[in-house]
Formats: structure tokens, C-alpha cells, sequence
């Protein structure tokens, strides 16, 4: 099979590359466009660091062939605080001391992305849940899941501010 | 902030501590977290110079065996690959990494040279213009072998008539200034044991364990245009790398530099020079920029673990607690090739007998090579399987006394000015301490003489 | 078949620095022109914080605030020699180094503002803020920039400073075992309380209960990270991890996450966590290491909270449900293995 032309919005933008049959949309994201936010840990769909949206869910980028996903909309670290705004995972990881060494946080915050577009106020089992595939060997993970039920507080309390609704759209969960 | 902090009870050594401190004891946000909420934070995989070659390793597949021949042409021939290289292409093939410690002898390969000795060694190395194909190719290597008699349990290994695992030892103990263990002799163990009024002997087993960091191994070497080499690593210690490394690419230290610094969890995985020596040869070779990193499978199976260890305790013990004899025979897997445990063995005799002042020690510390994967550093390296062990033997002693767990501990805890078996003078210690804050936290009561004990006085023991 | 409870204790020490010492770190630090202060290193940070640490050393004892010191490192062209990042060394001995490099450096900053202000440097202070100021009088004052300015400008002085930590060898006696293997001990006291399943001999640790003496918490936050960071992983090996399932046979090796058990986020136990401090004299600011030891007291305080809960002793790591079933069949079957006095 030959390459072929990969077009994918990711983080707003419109963006091309080649690649070869059973290419990896991580592979795709860090060497043909050059994000390098979401790790490679182990290749293996088995440690969660390599995490990123596609079409507003979670995947692990590492087992998805990069071809089966042509077109499709895709959202990493790298596009949550794209105006250097940090959003309200990122400072809820920020000010818990939700990170030590850093590999596994770019996934988990993508993960808790995720549970929280869907569900906007999860109690502590949809947390450990969403987060279930995402290895960390620093944290013990109680800073990080302190942090996502942190987020959802904060962003409950930014969208009613803001008089939005709780829940963000049905079509994205 | 909204993180749960541990409190400080600055109750205890009140008349220690100084206040005065603006920065020190406060709490300040970590210096890369921001990079880490926001994904810039850069690991050195995270490097993408152009033309960028990637190694594979063909890996042994036999627990002990002689190498009859390493045919390389089926590899050779699967497309983008640039070249394959064996022990011919290392310039100092053998080494062992803390010969910059001045511990010898040197008993590792960086490439197999006429034997294997654990499932997972490796053989033959793979460069190639993509990751796959470097694997492809690693997989059609093709090494003849003729099996040799494997031995994997570590008291086996000691017995007469076991095979040889290493020959540059030509036993399968690792020698400490002429004795086959670390020793340790305080006092008379014998005599205690014959005065006591119990004695108590357990055997405690552990089996290898992974750092496991959400990092693997790697490093990516890129070549300078003045010649040198430039190499992003995730090692834990920069220049003990390059030392290393420009002893076995015997090559002056000035031609290479380490960059690194940033590292995505160690836990003592990452201070073995795993990489860094067959990436610098491969670019070397090729003039282009060489990634060499492990997978998830080459983590767990064929990086160093923690040792698996088996350790023997036999205690005299009096009918008042005390424990007045501690004998320890201690086995430690080093695996095949020495790498960093005859260290971590000395260390365990350090750590004997625990935080404990018993007046007569005894321990065997054996260093013990097996076919098995090499162990080395791992978080605790040398004292947290002896530390299961000890604190086991400690609760099982109370039990057959019918003591009071904490107490007993309170009763042999080591305190300032005692003397454990190293010789050294105890100072700053807090044992005591700890124990009576654990008993508060949890509501275990502790009678008023033991809440009274100090670790700076003998005063109400 | 019931939920059994039961509760277990540990206490240890832990040594700071490479066993024997003979493990060197070095500090370079020099101020810019316009006074912040680059402290040049090889340390390596895996996560446990030390980038963070050692900024906060070099803040006291220049008295400047975290916001003025930048921390290069690990480049061995630009950073001098460190023995690396194990062995419970980093604070310790990269500490003790920035401390000695940032004094020498406090030292020429506060003669440069002596010289600027027409006053003796002994009657100088770092204000904490980015100020040096005449002590007892706070309106005379030069902030840190200006000095850095003159240094480099009109005095033609280099604000740096060169420090070393090295604790001296020593060589184990063959016979005896005699030696100096530390610079100081850090301590800790685990109570863990667990619930065995006697049906199926799976564990769950409830509770841990962690109480360190670790000389100077530098960083509370970050101190605790390691604490609780570390019992989760003395969890996991008490009850989980092994890369040889079959030891010593070699079998059935786990070679990915799906294979290599360890505890996920719904399997945690809750923990508290206090902290003593006896800062030890050869410590920066009193600090002892303890990124290692906070693994090790939980493996045996969750032993002895198994034996607490349903009588079998677990001396075989890692205490799985198999082993733990295995002790209770042994038990019912009147088997009571060695666990009274014996002699």
C-alpha cells in the first residue's frame, strides 16, 4: 500500500501529511507535525501518557492507525491553553501539585479533558475510571484525581459566572 | 493552592529548629510545572534532528548458551537498513559501570561476545532509517547457539558443582576484599544465641521489580560538526554516563557531552549506561543523528530490576523485648553481570541491623550471580526488601512475646551515642520519635514511660 | 466469608547519600547583568524536585527572592560535576553545594552595594525582596540590579561563587564490616490498616499513616509528594509487582502494563501524612534525603496488617491473593506453619 495524504484539524488548525499505511496518529502528531506534548510511554495502549481527543474523546494515539481517522477533528495538550491562558485542569494540576516528573501529566490532563466535557461534576469513581488507563509512577494519583474533581468545581463555578450552562453540548459527549 | 499537605508537628525538637527563614520551609510552586500542564516540558525524545537513524537490539534468546555464529545478512538486507553491529564494533566491549568507583572486575559486554548468559542480552544491533525496520531487521539476526548449563536460584548458584554464570569471576559470588560476602561482626552472636531466652529464625523471599517509569530508557546522540557528539539522555547521572561511555567507546571524554536533566521518572532505572555507548558507536559510524530507546517490553524484561532477595534472620531475645543477637544471611540476585549491586550489598550491611541497638550482629551479605537478568538500582536500593524483612521479624517477635508491637520497637530503638554494628556513633536520631507520633496519629496507646522516651537521652527506657 | 481487618506498623531509617560517600556535587553560580543569578549544575531532576529544591536554597542564602535564580542544568559542557540523581543525594549534597557557591556569591554582591551605598558590607542585608539594605535603617537601600549594573560596569567585579559538597570515603573494614556509610539517617513510622478478603485472599489497603523525621521539609508540597508518592509504591510492591511472577523460574514475564500489576487510581488507600524535623548538621538547612526510603516502610506495616487481620504471615513478596489464600487454607486445615515461639 502506499502513503497517502493525512488531513486532520488539530487544535483549530487545518493541518497535512504524509503517511504510510498503519502510521499512528501519535507518531503523526509528534514526528510529521511536530507536537510532542502527548508521549510516547509505551506504545502498547498501556500506560495512557500518549492520550489525546479525537472527535472529543479520548483515545490512546499510539494504537490508532492514523489512516482510520482521516478528517476527523483532534485536540491535544498543546491546543487546552493555546492563548497561554491555562484552563481549569491545567490549574487545578498546577496549584495541586498534581505533577512531579511530568510524562504521564500531558495524557492525564486530556483524559480528565474528556470526563469533564462529558460530565461536568463526576464523583471520585468516574474520576478513577476515566483516569484508569493513565500510568503514574510518582503521584500515588490522589494529588491527580484531587485535581480533576478540583477542575470541574472550578469550571462549574467559571460557567456559571459567566451565566453559561453547567453541561457544555450533548454532541460533543 | 489546593494541595493536602503533610503536617509538621513542631512540637518535637522544639529547641532544634531554627525559624528564621524566609524561602526554606515554605511552600513553593515546582519550577516545571507549568511546562508540565501545558506539554512544553521537553524529554529528550522529544528532540527531532533530521536524518535521523533509529537502533534495535537482536536480544539473546537463551538463559545460557555459547555463540556459535551471528549471521547478519537477512538483516542486512531488509530496506532502510544502514548497517548491523556486534561486540567487533564496540572498541572497549567489556566494562562494568562502577569501575569509576574503583569495583571491578570489568564482566559485562556492551555486546555479547562468544556467550550469552541471560534471555534478553544483547547480541546484535540494528540501525535503520525508520523504527520499523530497524525492528525487522533485529528480528531476522540469526545466532547459532550451543546451550550451556543455567542456574537462577541464588543459594543453587552458591552450592558445589554449580555452573559458572560469569566467568570473570569464575564464581558465582561477587568478591569483597577477599571474602565471598560483605561480612559484618559486632560482638558475639553465638554467646547470645545460647543465652537468650528464645530464639527466633525466619527466611523472607522477594522476586524482581520494575522501576516501571512512564519513561522508558533512551537516549538520541547527534553528531557535532567539530566532531563531538551530542547526546539528549534520560540518564540519571550525566557525567557517570559519559565517563563510561568514553571509556568503552575509548574515545577521549572531551569528544562527547551530555545534555539531559529533564527526566520523566527514574527510580534508579536510568544510572546502568544502557544506551548511550551503542547510539554513540551507531553515530559514530554513520555520521547522522541515532535514536536508541527502549520499549515497554525491554523495560520490564531486560533492564535492570530490583533485586530479588532472600534473607535469613535469627534473633535472641529476651523475655523483656530486648533483643540481644541479630544473625542475617542475606542473598542478593545480581543476575548475570555485576552492574551496580556489589554497592548496594555493602550498603544492605550498612543498614544492618535495622534502626535497632542490638549488642551482637552477624551478617553474610551475598552478592550471587544467576542467569538471569541483571539487577542493579532501584529507589531504596539495598534496604527495602531488608526492610520488609526486618520490620516482619519485628512484629513476629511481639507476637510470640505477646507484646505490644511499638513497644518492643521503643525498647531496642536506637537512639543518640549508641553504637550500631558499622561502629559508627548514632547522632540525630528519631526513631523513637516517630514511633510515639504514630502511636498519637492512630490512637495507639502508649503507657507514660514510653511516651516519655527520648532518641537524645537513655531517660525513660 | 467474611472482610477481615486488621492493622500493621513499620518503622525504619534511611541513610542520606551514596553508601560510603565519595559522591561529589558542584555549583557554579554567577548574577547577569542585571541581577539575577544563574546557578549552573549537571544535577539531574526525574521529578522529585530538586530543580525547585535547589532554587530555594540558593533564594535563603542569598536572600534574594526564588524569581532571581535561574537553574541551568544538566549540561556537562556548561555545568560542573554531579554525581547523579540516586541514593537519596540530590538535596543533600547539591544543597550544601549551592548554599557554599551562593555565600561566596552574597558575599562579593553585598561589598559591590557596600561600595555603591559609602557603607561597611558587614552592615548589609538582603531584604528578601530584591533589595540590600543598611540594617536598622530600611530607607537606604540598592536593589539587587543596580549592584549587579555596578558589578559589571563601573567595578568590574564577577558576582559568582563556586561551591562543593563531598563527603570523604570510607573504606569498609574486610573482616568486621566496620565503615562511615552516611551523612545522616532519616526516619519513619507506617501504620497501614487493610482489609483481607478471605475468600478470595485479595488485600486492600485502607489507610496508611506516614509520620517522617526528615531533618527540614525545604518544601512542604514537595516533601509530601515524595511521601505519599513513595507509600503508594511500597503499596504496589507489597501487593502487586514482580517482573518474574514464577521466581526462580523465569516465566510468564509481564511485558506491558496490562501484565505489570500495579494499584490504578480506584485501588488507593487514604493517607495522612506528619512531618517531624531534627535537622541534621550536615544537611542544607538541616535537610535529609528521603526520596528513597518512602517506599519501604509500607511493604512491611501491610505484612504485618495482613497477619493482623487473618493470622497468615506473608514472607514471600509480592503478597497476592494466590499467597495469601494459600495461608488461610493452611490455617483452616490446622496447619499452623511456625508462626508461635519456636526453639
Amino acid at each position: 500500500m502506499a502513503s497517502q495524504v493525512i488531513a486532520l484539524v488539530v487544535n483549530d488548525e487545518e493541518r497535512e501529511f504524509i503517511a504510510k499505511p498503519g502510521t499512528s496518529l501519535l507518531s503523526g502528531l509528534r514526528d510529521s507535525l511536530g507536537l510532542t506534548a502527548a508521549k510516547r510511554g509505551c506504545a502498547q495502549g498501556g500506560c495512557g501518557a500518549c492520550t489525546v481527543l479525537v472527535d472529543g474523546k479520548a483515545v490512546l494515539s499510539c494504537l490508532l492507525a492514523v489512516e482510520t481517522i482521516n478528517g476527523a477533528t483532534v485536540r491535544t495538550l498543546e491546543g487546552v491553553a493555546a492563548d497561554g491562558q491555562l484552563d481549569e485542569v491545567q490549574s487545578a494540576f498546577l496549584d495541586g501539585f498534581a505533577t512531579q516528573c511530568g510524562f504521564c501529566t500531558p495524557g492525564m490532563i486530556m483524559a480528565a479533558e474528556a470526563l469533564l466535557d462529558r460530565n461536568p461534576d463526576p464523583g471520585e469513581d468516574e474520576v478513577a475510571e476515566a483516569i484508569s488507563g493513565n500510568h503514574c509512577r510518582c503521584t500515588g494519583y490522589r494529588p491527580i484525581m484531587n485535581a480533576i474533581v478540583d477542575a470541574a468545581r472550578r469550571r462549574r463555578e467559571a460557567r456559571a459566572a459567566a451565566g453559561a450552562p453547567a453541561r457544555v453540548s450533548e454532541e460533543v459527549a | 493552592m489546593n494541595y493536602r499537605l503533610a503536617s509538621i508537628d513542631k512540637d518535637y525538637f522544639a529547641d532544634q529548629r531554627d525559624e528564621r527563614y524566609s524561602v526554606i520551609g515554605s511552600v513553593v510552586q515546582r519550577s516545571d510545572a507549568f511546562g508540565h500542564v501545558t506539554g512544553r516540558t521537553e524529554f529528550f525524545e522529544d528532540q527531532a534532528p533530521a536524518r535521523m537513524l533509529h537502533v534495535k537490539m537482536h536480544r539473546s534468546q537463551r538463559h545460557h548458551a555459547r555463540i556459535r555464529g551471528i549471521d547478519v545478512s537477512a538483516a542486512e538486507a531488509v530496506p532502510g537498513v544502514v548497517r548491523a553491529l556486534t561486540h567487533a564494533d564496540i572498541p572497549n566491549n567489556l566494562y562494568t559501570p562502577l569501575k569509576l568507583i574503583g569495583i571491578g572486575p570489568d564482566d559485562e559486554p556492551i555486546l555479547a561476545e562468544g556467550t550469552v548468559r541471560y534471555l534478553g542480552e544483547p547480541v546484535c544491533a540494528v540501525v535503520a532509517e525508520t523504527e520499523a525496520a530497524a525492528y525487522d531487521a533485529a528480528a531476522r539476526v540469526a545466532v547459532s547457539y550451543e546451550d550451556l548449563p543455567a542456574v537462577f536460584d541464588v543459594e543453587e548458584a552458591l552450592a558445589p558443582g554449580a555452573p559458572v554464570v560469569n566467568e570473570y569471576h569464575g564464581h558465582n559470588y561477587f568478591t569483597y576484599e577477599g571474602h565471598h560476602c560483605r561480612r559484618l561482626r559486632f560482638g558475639d552472636v553465638d554467646r547470645a544465641l545460647a543465652t537468650a531466652d528464645h530464639v527466633f529464625e525466619w527466611r523472607y523471599q522477594s522476586s524482581p521489580i520494575e522501576q516501571a517509569p512512564a519513561e522508558t530508557t533512551g537516549c538520541i546522540v547527534v553528531p557535532q560538526p567539530d566532531g563531538r557528539l551530542r547526546i539528549h539522555s534520560d540518564t540519571q547521572a550525566c557525567f557517570f554516563t559519559l565517563d563510561n561511555t568514553a571509556l568503552i567507546l575509548n574515545t577521549p571524554p572531551g569528544k562527547l557531552r551530555i545534555v539531559g536533566g529533564t527526566v520523566g521518572g527514574g527510580f534508579g532505572g536510568k544510572v546502568d549506561v544502557a544506551v548511550e555507548p551503542v547510539a554513540c558507536v551507531a553515530a559514530m559510524a554513520t555520521g547522522r543523528p541515532v535514536k536508541y530507546v527502549y520499549n515497554r517490553y525491554e523495560e520490564m524484561q531486560v533492564s535492570s530490576p530490583r533485586a530479588a532477595e532472600r534473607i535469613y534472620i535469627k534473633d535472641a531475645v529476651m523475655n523483656d523485648g530486648r533483643i540481644t543477637g541479630r544473625q542475617i544471611r542475606f542473598y542478593a540476585d545480581a543476575g548475570a553481570y555485576s552492574r551496580h549491586s556489589p554497592y548496594a550489598i555493602t550498603k544492605s550491611a550498612a543498614h544492618m541491623p535495622g534502626p535497632y541497638t542490638i549488642p551482637n550482629v552477624w551478617a553474610d551479605c551475598h552478592c550471587v550471580f544467576t542467569n538471569r537478568t541483571p539487577s542493579s538500582a532501584m529507589r531504596g536500593f539495598g534496604v527495602t526488601i531488608l526492610d520488609f524483612a526486618l520490620e516482619s521479624q519485628m512484629d513476629r517477635i511481639a507476637r510470640a512475646l505477646g507484646a505490644d508491637p511499638l513497644q518492643l520497637r521503643l525498647i531496642n530503638a536506637y537512639r543518640d551515642g549508641d553504637v550500631k554494628a558499622h561502629r559508627k556513633v548514632a547522632e540525630g536520631t528519631a526513631l523513637v520519635e516517630v514511633i510515639q507520633k504514630a502511636a498519637e496519629i492512630v490512637g495507639h496507646e502508649l503507657p507514660e514511660d514510653f511516651r516519655r522516651m527520648s532518641s537524645a537521652s537513655r531517660e525513660g527506657a | 466469608m467474611a472482610m477481615l481487618r486488621g492493622r500493621g506498623y513499620a518503622s525504619v531509617n534511611y541513610p542520606t547519600g551514596m553508601n560510603l560517600g565519595g559522591d561529589p556535587s558542584q555549583a557554579l553560580i554567577h548574577s547577569t547583568t542585571m541581577g539575577n543569578f544563574v546557578v549552573s549544575l549537571s544535577s539531574v531532576d526525574v521529578g522529585q524536585g530538586l530543580k525547585t529544591v535547589i532554587t530555594q536554597c540558593a533564594a535563603e542564602t542569598l536572600g534574594l527572592p526564588c524569581e532571581n535564580v535561574i537553574i541551568d542544568t544538566a549540561d556537562t559542557d556548561t555545568g560542573p560535576h554531579c554525581m547523579g540523581t540516586f541514593a537519596s543525594r540530590g538535596t543533600h549534597r547539591v544543597g550544601n553545594a549551592v548554599i557554599m557557591a551562593a555565600e561566596e556569591a552574597r558575599q562579593v554582591m553585598l561589598e559591590v552595594a557596600a561600595e555603591e551605598l559609602e557603607v561597611d558590607a558587614a552592615d548589609l542585608e538582603p531584604d528578601g525582596t530584591g533589595y540590600i539594605r543598611l540594617k536598622g535603617a530600611v530607607e537606604k537601600k540598592i536593589h539587587v540590579s543596580e549592584v549587579a549594573l555596578a558589578a559589571h560596569f563601573k567595578r568590574g567585579r564577577t558576582i559568582s561563587g563556586r561551591g562543593i559538597f563531598l563527603k570523604e570515603k570510607s573504606d569498609p573494614v574486610p573482616e568486621t564490616g566496620e565503615m562511615d556509610p552516611d551523612s545522616c539517617q532519616a526516619h519513619a513510622c507506617t501504620v497501614a490498616d487493610v482489609e483481607v478478603d478471605d475468600e478470595t485472599g485479595e488485600v486492600r489497603v485502607l489507610e496508611l499513616h506516614n509520620v517522617y523525621e526528615i531533618g527540614r521539609a525545604l518544601n512542604p508540597a514537595i516533601a509530601t509528594q515524595q511521601v505519599e508518592g513513595g507509600a503508594w509504591m511500597g503499596m504496589s510492591h507489597a501487593l502487586f509487582e514482580t517482573t518474574e511472577p514464577y521466581y526462580p523460574l523465569r516465566d510468564h514475564g509481564p511485558a506491558s502494563f496490562t501484565e505489570y500489576l500495579i494499584p490504578g487510581p480506584a485501588d488507593i488507600p487514604v493517607q495522612e501524612s506528619v512531618f517531624l524535623e531534627r535537622p541534621a548538621a550536615s544537611g542544607p538547612y538541616g535537610a535529609k534525603g528521603i526520596g528513597e526510603m518512602t517506599a519501604n516502610p509500607p511493604i512491611a506495616a501491610i505484612a504485618n496488617a495482613i497477619f493482623d487481620a487473618c493470622g497468615v504471615r506473608v514472607d514471600t513478596m509480592p503478597f497476592t491473593p494466590e499467597r495469601v489464600l494459600r495461608g488461610l487454607d493452611a490455617l483452616r486445615s490446622g496447619d499452623r506453619a511456625a508462626e508461635s515461639t519456636s526453639s
